[in-house]
């Protein structure tokens, strides 16, 4: 290959492609789900639930049904097939029938001309209630009087690793702390809310276009519910304006479907920002209580926790996020002895689930919290004391798994600490007393602020785990030169896309490679979510290639792809091969939670630097540092977008993101009264290193990327915020008042 | 209103085109007339309350959320959405930006966004990054952390002034 053929060759791995929907989102020409439309389309509305907990007593359609425009009203009644779903347990009625769990659960949903006729229908159904005193405490539920047939504890999980004697004396000389740590409930609030377009079809059937994270698991839950054979429910992705992990969940799916059947009419549904705080679960809030205990020399030698999350109404994934919570509840460090006492329940609040980081966001804000503290306890520096307990290939994790592929731990927490402090000579900017921690309100005095600097670690698992088969399916065809990839892996924004493009690229030589629809035509490509992607549906799309690249190779008699024989062979043959890729097999946990029940694990660290108001309690993010493990860097372009963007959702919750819950109610759905990080909210991240240790098993040695920014980013502002103000600050969010009244530690 | 009929509709001209809008009712936003009513899906409604800048349009060259709009209180105004920015497969130089720079992700702020920094540049052609943080605060990302967005509107900001530079 001539200098001039590399100068214009597409970008293959490694190189920082674009991603090919990248001009018609920025020009407003991308079809996001709620920008679809049909001929004769109806608009759907759905009924909620204003009360916690309630018994139905009745439910009145006729004065929806007679206004002009409606064209059905549904409820429970109304549910051909299985009258609930969910995506481990289907435990969630589709509509409730005899009695509401939350506030907003869904109780009947109505279709009409437009979207205003709709929601006026959904208003006019009249539905009586009795109320009930909500359970709202998650520590009360797990002796509480069941609020669901399937009781109050989804999952109550125990780790015992070592040898735990309780109360055990050798331990009476050791240096020792505890403490007790609360994280609130975090929205994924994706700019799109969600949306989806269903159509009923001449075979009884039914085709639904749909944001999600997971076309074929909703399929089934679709399929069950209408009572109809899977094969007659087919889903194709709609555009998708971000998930992390909301949108892993069947939110509007099932009612669609049910809509666009009773009616014969295709039916939109959009969910408003108040409806979407609803209409997907969240975060799981929790509260931990840890004690470690360590040698002098800063040895661990045990970590018992006690960790209690609230899923909410329904089970969703709890058992799952539980699970990660326990097994990485100490961190990513040796820890020779441990009980973890992991327990999900359910409550009358919000129902909880997926959100990315999924359980071991939670236990990370305690276990670092904990580290500090030990650290202060020996005397010892942090830093210090985290390299000397830093995990390494052939340590053992907390569930007695070894760590058999990369786990650099000691690289990530050094290449992060020993980056230089921000350097204050180019902090403002021009932006004088706008740098303050008071912001454009101009209310801090430059006497009450304090600067504080930490460094947190965390890590978590890659893909699913306790012996799940997980899969991806991947085609790549070739006809007439052109290169098709089938994948139903949703793109939610993360860049699979791109992805995919440069691994067909890398393996066939070919610079154009066309992706056909994400749908359910071909089979599953499982969920885009626990950092999978890239290795399950990236290892898909890399298996399929090189299957077609393995007949090319037989036919052209050269497995050369630079060479004329292969590149003519390509071209002018027809090429065709689908793959089912499969993660190395895991097992379940045992009744001691111990067992290899995990595939790969990711690292990242990340150091905050604030300045602290101390009498307003306001904070403002002067600098963020962060090394990862990334096992190689597929796309260093979107590599960084990952950590900036993961990394300012950990921001989020350490300093305004939570859903306020008052009796089982939300107080604050909408964007004005839940907080995101806005752009003057946050600094620029400074990567301080990329680890490019590839990862055994994984294509091209990538680890996935998405979730450990979002990890240890929440843990390292809160011990900034700590460091500055010398507060225990055993809670995130910090709000304001934390601070300003907050007791000093 | 003036030019506003409840039943004949009214006239609105949007990317330089006069569009006639009917069955409106009086009370919609600029936003859901432009999306559902002129098939303009572009601007997105994320948050319905001004909060999130996805639906900025521009309104007699002033910077608007379009979700607080009422769309018959614009007739007689030119209205610029995204669309008016470049051609189909014809990127502006913001939008080109941004796909460079990686700016764009999910891409449902993007629109918002890239109405946003035309019209900043626009007013400011070389922002420093307080400026550029300021004139952004309004228009919220999930995905990307703003570090990428910085970045392009950076990249646009040198390359215009590079341009002026060697224009006579």
């Amino acid at each position: 290959m001539s200098a001039a053929d590399q100068a214009v060759r597409a970008p293959r791995v490694g190189a920082s492609a674009p991603r090919p929907d990248g001009g018609p989102k920025a020009q407003g020409r991308f079809a996001f789900s709620s920008d679809l439309v049909a001929d004769g389309m109806l608009w759907g509305h759905t009924v909620r639930s204003p009360h916690a907990r309630a018994r139905i007593v009745s439910v009145d359609t006729t004065a929806a049904r007679a206004l002009v425009g409606v064209h059905a009203v549904l409820t429970s009644l109304d549910v051909p097939g299985r009258p609930t779903f969910g995506l481990e347990f289907a435990d969630q009625p589709v509509l409730a029938a005899d009695e509401v769990r939350y506030q907003g659960e869904a109780v009947a949903v109505v279709a009409a001309v437009d979207a205003e006729t709709a929601r006026r229908a959904a208003e006019a159904v009249r539905v009586e209630y009795e109320l009930i005193d909500p359970l709202t405490d998650a520590e009360a539920a797990i002796i509480a009087a069941p609020i669901h047939p399937d009781g109050n504890v989804v999952r109550h999980l125990v780790i015992r690793h070592g040898d735990p004697v309780p109360d055990d004396p050798t331990l009476d000389g050791l240096v020792s702390v505890e403490g007790t740590y609360t994280v609130g409930m975090q929205d994924q609030a994706p700019l799109g809310t969600e949306a989806g377009l269903a159509l009923p079809a001449d075979d009884g059937g039914v085709d639904l276009f749909v944001s999600t994270q997971w076309l074929h698991v909703d399929r089934d839950q679709v399929a069950a519910s209408l009572g109809l054979a899977p094969d007659l429910v087919r889903l194709t992705l709609g555009g998708v304006g971000g998930a992390f992990g909301a949108r892993e969940d069947c939110s509007l799916q099932i009612h669609l479907c049910l809509l666009a059947l009773a009616t014969g009419r295709p039916v939109k549904m959009v969910y408003d920002r108040t409806e979407s705080f609803v209409g997907h679960v969240h975060r799981h809030p929790a509260v931990m209580t840890y004690r470690h205990w360590a040698h002098p020399d800063g040895t661990i030698e045990r970590v018992d926790a006690r960790l209690v999350l609230d899923g909410g109404a329904y089970a969703s994934s709890s058992a799952a996020v539980i699970a990660n919570a326990a097994c990485f509840a100490a961190g990513p460090y040796r820890v020779p002895h441990a009980i973890i006492d992991g327990w999900v329940v359910r409550t009358n609040n919000p129902p909880c689930g997926a959100m990315r980081g999924f359980g071991a966001v939670q236990t990370c804000f305690a276990h670092e919290a904990q580290m500090d503290l030990l650290a202060e306890a020996l005397g010892m520096d942090p830093v210090q004391l985290r390299l000397h307990n830093a995990l390494e290939p052939g340590d053992q994790i907390l569930t007695g798994q070894v760590i058999t592929g990369t786990a650099p731990v000691a690289e990530v927490i050094r290449t992060c600490a020993e980056a230089p402090l921000h350097d204050d000579t180019d902090n403002d900017n021009g932006a004088g007393v706008y740098a303050l921690p008071g912001g454009a309100g101009r209310t801090t005095d430059r006497g009450d602020v304090r600067r504080g600097t930490a460094l947190a670690v965390g890590f978590k698992n890659l893909m699913f785990s306790e012996g799940f088969d997980d899969f991806s399916t991947a085609r790549v065809r070739i006809e007439n030169g052109l290169v098709t990839v089938t994948c139903a892996c949703a793109e939610v924004g993360q860049g699979f896309v791109t992805l995919a493009q440069q691994i067909v690229r890398e393996t066939l030589g070919v610079d154009q490679v066309a992706l056909a629809p994400a749908d359910t035509s071909i089979g599953s490509a499982g969920s885009t979510s626990a950092s999978r992607q890239t290795w399950m549906s990236g290892g898909a799309v890399l298996a399929a290639s090189e299957a077609v690249r393995a007949r090319i190779a037989d036919a052209a008699g050269t497995d050369d792809i630079d060479a004329p024989e292969f590149v003519e062979a390509l071209r002018f043959g027809t090429w065709d091969e689908l793959v089912e890729h499969h993660h190395a097999p895991t097992v379940a946990l045992d009744a001691n939670g111990q067992g290899n029940a995990h595939v790969s694990f990711a690292f990242a660290a990340h150091r905050a630097t604030v300045d602290v108001d101390v009498e307003l309690g306001l904070v403002k993010l002067v600098d963020l540092v962060t090394s990862q493990d990334v096992g190689r860097q597929l796309n260093p372009l979107q590599l960084l977008g990952q950590l900036e963007g993961g990394t300012v959702q950990g921001v989020g919750l350490a300093l305004m993101e939570e859903i306020v819950v008052v009796d089982g109610r939300v107080m604050n759905a909408s964007f004005t009264d839940y907080l995101i990080p806005t752009i003057a909210d946050v600094c620029d991240l400074r990567v301080a290193a990329i680890i490019e240790q590839p990862e055994p098993g994984a294509p091209f040695g990538a680890k996935g990327v998405g979730e450990a920014p979002t990890i240890p980013s929440t843990a390292a502002v809160v011990a900034a915020v700590r460091a500055a103000t010398g507060l225990a600050l055993p809670r995130t969010p910090v709000r304001p008042s934390d601070i300003a009244l907050g007791e000093r530690s | 209103m003036s030019g506003v009929d409840p039943v004949l509709g009214y006239a609105l001209e949007v990317n330089g085109t006069r569009r006639h809008v009917t069955g409106s009712w009086l009370g919609e936003s600029l936003l859901d007339v432009l999306r559902d009513r002129l098939g303009l899906s572009g601007a997105k409604g994320a948050c319905e309350q001004g909060e999130c800048g996805s639906c900025s349009v521009l309104v007699d060259g002033e910077l608007v959320c379009s979700c607080l709009v009422l769309a018959a209180a614009t007739v007689g105004s030119k209205i610029l959405t995204v669309e008016s920015f470049g051609q189909p497969g014809e990127l502006s130089d913001v939008q080109q930006a941004f796909v460079d720079c990686g700016a764009v992700q999910c891409g449902f702020c993007t629109p918002g966004l890239i109405v946003t920094v035309h019209d900043l540049l626009d007013d400011d052609p070389d922002p420093d990054e307080s400026a550029i943080r300021e004139a952004l605060a309004g228009n919220l990302c999930r995905c990307t952390g703003y570090g990428r967005i910085i970045d392009a509107v950076n990249q646009v900001s040198i390359r215009r002034r590079g341009d002026a530079a060697v224009t006579p």
